[in-house]
């Protein structure tokens, strides 16, 4: 567990700190996932413990978006002067970008001819 | 005199960060148990009646953001490794992404192009101020991520952290509805869509739906975060957003 939350902390670490020296557009914590990511493939598998830490970060990552939603009250002010155009962006924004994404992964598939392999009824 | 004790212990939990930092757990405990007793209803979506029920505590008593965000950070810190360990879910993944890696590519650039340009687009037509657009741009990428963007490019970090999660909260709550109303039927390419659309939060309600829709919105979050990452600061500069 401590192990595995050390390798986790040093790739983000690594991840901003490289960010910072290059300039590279990508945040930090990306940065740090493919780290990660590489480590796992050179690897060529998970060990437990760093799957059950990841798991357990994972599995609250509602939880974690709590405080930053909590800032709405600090920019309450700007929200309120141009809230139709922040709504029209939000509601119908987030439409067609589920119903693009949905559609084209579809379509893909279709011209493809293979599914997901997650069908369903 | 008979309050002075209880405002004493106050003056000290208000100055600590163990009060908010309790307080927002408890909060989102209790978002959660709402969320059950609704019979797991997306309208109850625990972030957003964890926030309300946050926002109506500081308000009551009177306690500014910045106070409640010195508790919460340490929370909100975890957001970081968080995103570090979506390398798990994605290499359990690897054999699904290579073969699908056609079309997860189509989509994927598909969905950062209609997202960046929906929210510019329509919050342009309707007036929003240069600021507001660069913080609305990358609103369908997870927090962190987003926020970095936002600040790289001169938006507001922390106004995008807030359409963040509203996007967030609007793909949970209208995705599945959605995806009915288009007649959808793979589990994959709705997952796709709702981690895509509205990362950590579509991907904690694709779990809740199967965990093949669970994995694929997590495979879309940790994608779509690297390619927005990627690609929106060269796309805000081109149309002459961002300097």
């Amino acid at each position: 567990m401590l192990e595995a939350l050390t390798l986790i902390l040093a790739c983000q670490l690594i991840g901003e700190v490289s960010v910072l020296f290059t300039g590279l557009p990508v945040p930090g914590p990306v940065l740090g996932m493919l780290l990660l990511l590489a480590w796992l493939f050179a690897r060529g598998g998970v060990p437990e413990s760093v799957a059950r830490t990841a798991d357990t970060l994972l599995s609250h990552l509602s939880l974690l978006f709590v405080p930053a939603g909590v800032g709405v009250l600090v920019h309450w002010e700007r929200i309120r002067g141009q809230w139709a155009a922040i709504a029209a962006a939000l509601v119908l924004g987030t439409l067609v970008t589920l119903a693009v994404t949905a559609l084209t992964m579809t379509a893909a598939n279709r011209l493809l001819g293979r599914s997901g392999g997650g069908e369903r009824g | 005199m008979a309050d002075a004790p209880l405002a004493t212990l106050w003056v000290y939990l208000a100055a600590s960060p163990l009060l908010w930092l309790s307080l927002t757990l408890g909060c989102y405990l209790i978002a959660l148990r709402i969320y059950r007793l609704g019979g797991e209803s997306p309208l109850l979506n625990p972030v957003a009646l964890a926030i309300g029920l946050l926002i109506a505590l500081l308000i009551l008593t009177g306690t500014p953001y910045q106070t409640y965000f010195d508790g919460a950070q340490f929370v909100h810190f975890l957001l970081g490794p968080a995103t570090v360990s979506l390398a798990i879910p994605l290499y359990r993944q690897r054999e699904r992404l290579r073969r699908l890696a056609l079309p997860i590519v189509a989509a994927l650039l598909a969905s950062v192009l209609a997202a960046a340009a929906s929210a510019v687009g329509l919050g342009a037509l309707l007036g929003a101020g240069p600021e507001t657009l660069i913080s609305l741009a990358p609103k369908s990428v997870t927090a962190p991520v987003a926020m970095g963007i936002s600040e790289k490019l001169g938006g507001l970090p922390s106004l995008t952290a807030v359409l963040v999660v509203s996007t967030g909260i609007l793909g949970a709550v209208l995705g599945t509805g959605l995806f009915r109303l288009l007649r959808l039927r793979d589990d994959a390419v709705k997952g796709f869509a709702l981690g895509a659309t509205s990362h950590g939060i579509g991907t904690a309600r694709a779990f809740q739906v199967s965990p093949v829709m669970g994995a694929f919105a997590g495979l879309a979050m940790a994608l779509s975060a690297f390619v927005t990452a990627l690609l929106l600061p060269p796309l805000l500069r081109w149309i002459g957003l961002a300097g």
